[in-house]
């Protein structure tokens, strides 16, 4: 495929998206009462961009990152998710979750891969969530739109947190940000994985790369282009439909489970408030 | 002659009018003692902007006695002031409102005529639409008040100033979208763009007050500005930062830029009820 006439499409101006996100994590962090953050730091650009976001929108001190390797994480993953958090001086951690993990896995012997990294995920939510408490901070997630969209994440795993400050931006703009804000270039153009499973990578599980998919998602969400607008603008038939597809059925990932309505005002229909009127005093 | 104009570009607590309302005052007396003449305060400042449910219980009417209104009522002896809340009419309807007091009297309130109910906006579903744009009467001349959507439609503007406005204050709570390559959002390059055309084509002042801050994933863009009859920037505030942008208007360039350019003398307004009248038939 060869497609790459809408890739500039994506081109954000860096200073200015950094200043908004920066605020954005201020704001809805201090502004709701609280001063300090955690995150899990992963050794991919996602997590980097982020603490380095974080720690700029409130000081290294009262940013704790939380490095939580699996005994099968590749080792590149730990140093490189150490070398970003020694370069901005935040507090950090490292918390295996393999002794966690396994007895789970052991329990139930014909577990899939998809399974066993579906658990991994959701022990470091647990482990985020209950050091948010000890620290005293948010947890601020990682997500991007691209994962989003695609629903390459774990329900209630890596798409858990207080905040998204990055989930409206592309893989692409992630990378084009991290590289502004200057999270190292080994990290930003490694090939991206979850590191689940050794030699596991995004781009070989999805069948496409960021670059590909960014563009198609961006017509498609962004511009609300049509389908067929998206194959006449050159894209594969058979590659649109897969990926639009992709998106319709992992919807479920980024709503909130379904409440059946049957009073006059309902949770999540007709009981409308903001997360910001919870921090009003 | 010269007005004195203050367009306070601030933040608000979400659904909290009191601590609101105080800000309101320290504003006002900041802008009396640099010798403000006129406070302009964003669409909704006493209250918050994504209010949803909240909408119901923060509404007031712009009464003397009023326990909210009745310090601004007394603070507009030093000073004219427009200031917006939501207010709750006689029948129960709720309207997003600014109202102008002046000398201790509540000159003219305007009711958000245009509820934009799309994409992020759900206004419609909690306010009732305005039924009239109607310019009025002050000590510094003919103005008008208009209340974002309002202005993103050329009509009410263009009513405006064929009912003598010469001064347009426009009252915002503008959510920023549109990351690209440019320096500016692109909301904010249209917003501008539309803001002095207005200026130009009426051959008015145009002041322009936003607001900043943050509402769960919403960012206020500022950038509050006011422009000159001949369509020109007379001065702009920051787009990220509370502030009190004091600018001072020589009224007399109305009598200059209409001697050199009679727009409003040649505008063929029974041309326009005819041809409307045609159309819409």
């Amino acid at each position: 495929m060869a497609i790459s006439q809408f890739l500039h499409d994506l081109d954000i101006n860096t200073a200015l998206a950094r200043r908004l996100i920066v605020d954005f994590i201020r704001e809805e962090i201090v502004g709701v009462g609280f001063s300090r953050a955690v995150l899990g730091v992963s050794g991919g650009v996602d997590s980097a961009l982020v603490a380095y976001l974080t720690a700029e929108a409130l000081g290294p001190e009262n940013v704790l990152a939380l490095l939580m390797p699996y005994k099968s994480s590749a080792q590149i993953s730990l140093d490189h998710a150490k070398l970003v958090v020694e370069k901005l001086g935040i507090r950090h951690d490292v918390v295996e979750i393999t002794p966690m993990v396994d007895p789970l896995l052991a329990r139930f012997p014909d577990i899939t891969p998809l399974r066993a990294g579906n658990i991994m995920a959701r022990q470091r939510m647990i482990i985020l969530f209950d050091q948010s408490v000890a620290f005293g901070g948010l947890v601020v997630g990682t997500s991007n739109k691209t994962e989003s969209l695609l629903g390459y994440t774990t329900l209630y795993g890596d798409n858990a947190a207080a905040i998204h400050p990055i989930g409206d931006l592309y893989k692409y703009q992630v990378r084009q940000l991290a590289r502004a804000v200057g999270v190292p270039e080994e990290i930003i153009t490694k090939p991206p994985s979850a590191d689940l499973w050794p030699g596991q990578t995004d781009e070989g599980e999805l069948g496409y790369t960021y670059d590909e998919v960014d563009q198609l998602l961006y017509l498609l969400v962004d511009r609300r282009y049509k389908l067929e607008e998206a194959i006449e603008a050159g894209f594969p038939p058979d590659f649109v439909r897969k990926v639009w597809q992709t998106v319709r059925r992992m919807h479920y990932k980024r709503r909130l489970p379904i409440v059946m309505k049957l009073s006059q005002r309902t949770i999540g229909h007709d009981f409308l408030y903001l997360r910001d009127w919870a921090a009003r005093k | 002659m010269q007005l004195i104009l203050g367009l306070a570009q601030i933040k608000t607590v979400l659904g909290d009018v009191q601590t609101n309302l105080q800000k309101h005052l320290a504003y006002i007396e900041q802008a009396r003692q640099e010798g403000v003449q006129l406070l302009c305060f964003p669409e909704l400042s006493l209250t918050g902007y994504n209010l949803q449910d909240l909408t119901y219980e923060v509404a007031i009417r712009p009464a003397a006695d009023h326990p909210v209104f009745e310090p601004l009522y007394r603070a507009s002896h030093d000073l004219d002031l427009m200031v917006g809340f939501v207010e709750e009419d006689a029948r129960h309807r709720f309207f997003i409102a600014s109202a102008y007091l002046s000398q201790g009297k509540l000159v003219h309130v305007h009711r958000k005529c245009y509820l934009p109910t799309y994409s992020l906006f759900d206004e419609g579903r909690y306010f009732a639409w305005g039924d009239d744009v109607r310019a009025f009467d002050t000590r510094f001349g003919r103005m008008g008040i208009l209340i974002c959507e309002d202005f993103w439609h050329a009509s009410p503007p263009y009513l405006l100033w064929l009912d003598g406005a010469d001064i347009l204050l426009l009252a915002s709570a503008s959510p920023g979208r549109g990351l690209d390559r440019h320096e500016k959002l692109a909301s904010s390059r249209w917003v501008e763009r539309v803001t002095q055309a207005y200026a130009g084509l009426f051959t008015c002042f145009v002041a322009h007050t936003n607001r900043v801050g943050f509402e769960d994933g919403f960012n206020f863009w500022g950038g509050s500005m006011v422009y000159d009859p001949d369509g020109e920037l007379l001065a702009q505030a920051a787009y990220d930062g509370e502030e009190l942008l004091v600018v001072p208007v020589d009224l007399n360039q109305l009598h200059r830029t209409r001697a050199r350019l009679p727009l409003l003398r040649d505008e063929r307004t029974a041309l326009t009820m005819r041809i409307l009248t045609r159309i819409l038939e």
